[in-house]
C-alpha cells in the first residue's frame, strides 16, 4: 500500500449516467478518510402531484418519472391500481405488457452497455470516437437498441412514455403483420448478441467483490418482470404488499435521494440481483451466456452487473420471440377489461431495467388517488453504491493504485449500477 | 459537411437538463438507423448524459426540463450567456410540464408529504422562458426526434425553422381514426398543436395536450361540446392541467 498517497477526488455531476450525482473520495497518508455518493438531483414530488388525480390518468403521469423506464413506471402504477380496485386484465393484455417490458429493458441495457459503460473499458470519453474506430460494434449496439425500441413502439405506441398501456389491459392490439416483422427483426438480433458477448469477453472487468444482499422479484416459474414475491439472497421472502418492510427508506443529510436497507447496511437491485435470485429461470441460451462469463449465484462483484445485463438481453430476445409466436395464434379480440372505480389500496411491483420498482396507490370510492408512494430501483441502490465506493477505494489503495486510476474505478463502479438518478429523486 | 451542394461548419451544440425525466434527451439517441448521420452534423461540446468531455463553447444550447431550485436559475443564466441560440425542448422546458402539478400544493406541504422532517430545497415550478430569453421552442412529452432533426437541420443549414399551426385532429383524421369523443372520451386533440402524428389518439388514448395550443383554437367550443355531451368538466380540467400548457385559456376561469 502506498503510504504517501494523498488525494481528493471530487466528481461533480458524474457523466454518462442518467441524472445528477457527485462522487467524493478523500485519502490522507494512504488512508481513506471519506467515500461518498451524493445525489444532487432536483426533486419533482410525484407523490404530491398524483393526489386527487383520477386513477386512469395516473400511469400517464407516473411514466414521466423516468425517460428511460417509462413503461415500467406505467405498469407499476397500473398493477398497483388494478390490484387496489379488483381489476383483472385479459391474458392477451398481460402478454403484451410483458413484451413491452422486454422492449424497454432491451433498449435500456443496450444503451447502457454500449453508450455509457463501454467507453470506460476502451478508454474514450464517449461512444462518439468509436463510431470511427469500431463502427461494427457501435452498429451492433444500435441494432439491439433499435430492436428494443421497435418492441416498445409496436406494443405501446412509441418508445418513450407509452400510449396504449391502460387500466384494464391495453387500448390497442398490434397487427399480425407488424408482429411478424418484429419477430424477424428480433431473430436478426441473435448474431448481434453473439458479437456483443464476444466483444464483452475482451473487456477487463475489475475483480472487486463486496459481500452484498440482493433483492428482486421471484415467482417460482418464470424469470420475473411483473408482480410476484419479494426475495433477498439473504433469505428474506415477502408478499408484494409488504414492500415497506423490504425497503426501510431513510434520508441521509448529504443527498436528495433516500437510502434503503434490509438485513445489512444496504442492498442491491438490478440485473445482477435478478440473475442472482433467478439464474435457473433464464432461457437456456441466456444461461449459457452466463456460464461463459462465469456469472453464477451469488455473484458479489458489482461490475458484473454489465454482464448480467448482457445475459438478460439474450433472455429477452428469445423470450420475446416465444411470446410473439403465442400472440400470433391469439385472435387478440380481448385486450381490455371494463372496470368501475372503487376504494382500495395495493402495491404494484415490477422489475424495471435497473431493478425492482414499487408503486403503492390508495384510491377513494370515485377512483381518485388519496395517497401514492413510489420506491425506485436506484433509490434502493444508492446506499449500496455509497458503501461499495468505500470498499472499492480501500481495495484500490491496497493494490497501490494512483488517484487517476482510483477515480476511474469509482466512476466505473457507479456506472455499472446504471443509475437512473432523476428517477430516484422523483 | 455538404447540404444541397453548400458546405457549412458543424453545429457546436450543448445539451442541458433541469428538473425533468431526461426522456427528451434520450430521443436524441433514438431513430438509430440515421443516428451516425445526424451526429455527423453536430460537434457535441457538452452533453453530460453521453460524454465525459465537457466544453463551454457552444452555439446552440438545447435545454430540457423546468426550473424548481435556485441553483438551476444560476446554471440556466450561465448557459444563456454562452449560447447564441437557446432552444427549449420538451413540455417541461416549454410550459413547466407535469412538474407544474406540484404548484397546486403549498411548498411546505409538498416537502412534508414526501420527505417528512428532512428539509429539501424546492420552489414552485417555472418554465425556461420565465427565467431567460428562449429563441425557439420544441414542445412535446417527449419531443419527437423527427421534429428535433428537422429543426436542428434547419438551424444547421441557415433556414427558418417552424412548427405546425394545425391541431392534432388533422393528423388524427389522416390516420383514419374514429374520433375519441364518439367513443365517449374527452380528447384535447382539437385545441392541441399537431406535429406528433396523433400518436396518442392513434393508440386509442385521448390527447392530453402536451404540445400546447394550436393556432386560432376555439377553446370555449370545446368546453361547450363537453357540457352538451354530458361529459365531466372536472375531467376536462384535469386534462387541461396535465402539462400546464393551456394556462392562457384557463387562468381566471371559475370552476
Amino acid at each position: 500500500m502506498a503510504k504517501n498517497i494523498n488525494c481528493d477526488i471530487d466528481v461533480h455531476h458524474l457523466t454518462r449516467v442518467e441524472g445528477h450525482g457527485n462522487i467524493e473520495i478523500r485519502i490522507r497518508d494512504g488512508k481513506l478518510e471519506k467515500a461518498q455518493w451524493a445525489v444532487v438531483e432536483t426533486p419533482r414530488f410525484f407523490e404530491v402531484m398524483v393526489k386527487g388525480m383520477s386513477a386512469e390518468r395516473v400511469p400517464f403521469l407516473t411514466s414521466r418519472i423516468c425517460g428511460i423506464c417509462s413503461i415500467s413506471h406505467a405498469l407499476a402504477s397500473i398493477r398497483s391500481l388494478e390490484r387496489a380496485m379488483g381489476i383483472t386484465p385479459p391474458p392477451a393484455a398481460e402478454k403484451l405488457r410483458l413484451l413491452a417490458m422486454h422492449g424497454e429493458t432491451l433498449q435500456s441495457h443496450a444503451l447502457h452497455i454500449f453508450f455509457l459503460a463501454v467507453p470506460d473499458f476502451v478508454g474514450t470519453p464517449s461512444v462518439l470516437p468509436l463510431i470511427e474506430s469500431n463502427p461494427e460494434i457501435v452498429q451492433t449496439g444500435l441494432r439491439l437498441k433499435e430492436a428494443g425500441n421497435s418492441i416498445s413502439a409496436l406494443i405501446t405506441g412509441r418508445c418513450t412514455h407509452p400510449v396504449s398501456l391502460v387500466l384494464g389491459g391495453v387500448s390497442k392490439a398490434p397487427g399480425k403483420k407488424e408482429l411478424q416483422a418484429l419477430r424477424a427483426q428480433l431473430l436478426q438480433c441473435i448474431p448481434d448478441l453473439a458479437a456483443t458477448a464476444e466483444f464483452c469477453a475482451t473487456l477487463s472487468i475489475p475483480d472487486f467483490e463486496r459481500e452484498t444482499e440482493f433483492v428482486s422479484l421471484y415467482n417460482d416459474s418464470t424469470y420475473p418482470y411483473i408482480g410476484g414475491d419479494l426475495l433477498s439472497t439473504d433469505g428474506v421472502r415477502r408478499e408484494e404488499n409488504d414492500y415497506l418492510a423490504m425497503t426501510n427508506e431513510y434520508s441521509p443529510e448529504f443527498t436528495t435521494t433516500k437510502f434503503t436497507r434490509l438485513s445489512r447496511e444496504s442492498f442491491a437491485a438490478g440485473a445482477l440481483a435478478r440473475c442472482n435470485n433467478n439464474a435457473g429461470l433464464l432461457r437456456p441460451e441466456a444461461q449459457k451466456t452466463a456460464g461463459d462469463f462465469g456469472l453464477a449465484p451469488v455473484c458479489h462483484n458489482p461490475f458484473m452487473n454489465n454482464i448480467a445485463q448482457l445475459v438478460e438481453c439474450v433472455h429477452i430476445v428469445h423470450d420475446a420471440v416465444a411470446h410473439i409466436d403465442e400472440l400470433l395464434e391469439d385472435p387478440l379480440d380481448r385486450i381490455r377489461s371494463a372496470w368501475k372505480p372503487r376504494a382500495g389500496a395495493a402495491t404494484g411491483a415490477v422489475e424495471a431495467p435497473r431493478g425492482i420498482l414499487y408503486h403503492h396507490m390508495e384510491t377513494d370510492e370515485h377512483g381518485k388517488i388519496v395517497k401514492g408512494d413510489c420506491i425506485i430501483p436506484t433509490t434502493q441502490n444508492n446506499a449500496n453504491i455509497h458503501h461499495d465506493l468505500d470498499a472499492l477505494a480501500r481495495w484500490a489503495l491496497e493494490r497501490g493504485k494512483k488517484d487517476g486510476e482510483i477515480q476511474l474505478l469509482c466512476e466505473m463502479l457507479v456506472r455499472a449500477y446504471d443509475p437512473c438518478i432523476s428517477c430516484s429523486v422523483h | 459537411m455538404q447540404h444541397l451542394g453548400f458546405s457549412h461548419q458543424k453545429l457546436r451544440i450543448g445539451s442541458f437538463d433541469f428538473t425533468c425525466c431526461e426522456g427528451c434527451q434520450l430521443q436524441l439517441a433514438n431513430r438509430e438507423s440515421n443516428l451516425p448521420d445526424f451526429l455527423n452534423l453536430l460537434d457535441i461540446r457538452n452533453f453530460r448524459e453521453i460524454s465525459s468531455e465537457r466544453h463551454d463553447d457552444y452555439d446552440i444550447a438545447l435545454v430540457e426540463g423546468s426550473i424548481s431550485r435556485p441553483d438551476e436559475i444560476e446554471r440556466l443564466q450561465d448557459i444563456r450567456k454562452r449560447a447564441t441560440v437557446l432552444i427549449a425542448y420538451g413540455s417541461c422546458a416549454c410550459f413547466g410540464g407535469v412538474n407544474s402539478l406540484k404548484n397546486r400544493f403549498p411548498i411546505e406541504e409538498a416537502i412534508e408529504e414526501v420527505y417528512g422532517d428532512h428539509k429539501v430545497e424546492t420552489m414552485p415550478v417555472r418554465k425556461i422562458s420565465d427565467i431567460v430569453k428562449v429563441d425557439f421552442s420544441i414542445p412535446g412529452c417527449p419531443v419527437s426526434k423527427k421534429e428535433v432533426e428537422r429543426i436542428v437541420v434547419a438551424v444547421a443549414t441557415g433556414s427558418v425553422p417552424s412548427l405546425p399551426a394545425w391541431p392534432v385532429c388533422v393528423e388524427c383524421k389522416q390516420n383514419q381514426n374514429t374520433c375519441l369523443f364518439d367513443l365517449g372520451e374527452i380528447c384535447l386533440g382539437s385545441i392541441t398543436m399537431g406535429g406528433c402524428d396523433a400518436v396518442c389518439t392513434t393508440g386509442k388514448t385521448p390527447c392530453l395536450g402536451c404540445r400546447g395550443p394550436a393556432e386560432g383554437i376555439n377553446y370555449p367550443a370545446l368546453r361547450q361540446l363537453v357540457s352538451e355531451r354530458g361529459m365531466s368538466l372536472d375531467e376536462l380540467d384535469e386534462k387541461l392541467r396535465f402539462y400546464n400548457c393551456f394556462t392562457t385559456f384557463t387562468d381566471g376561469e371559475e370552476h
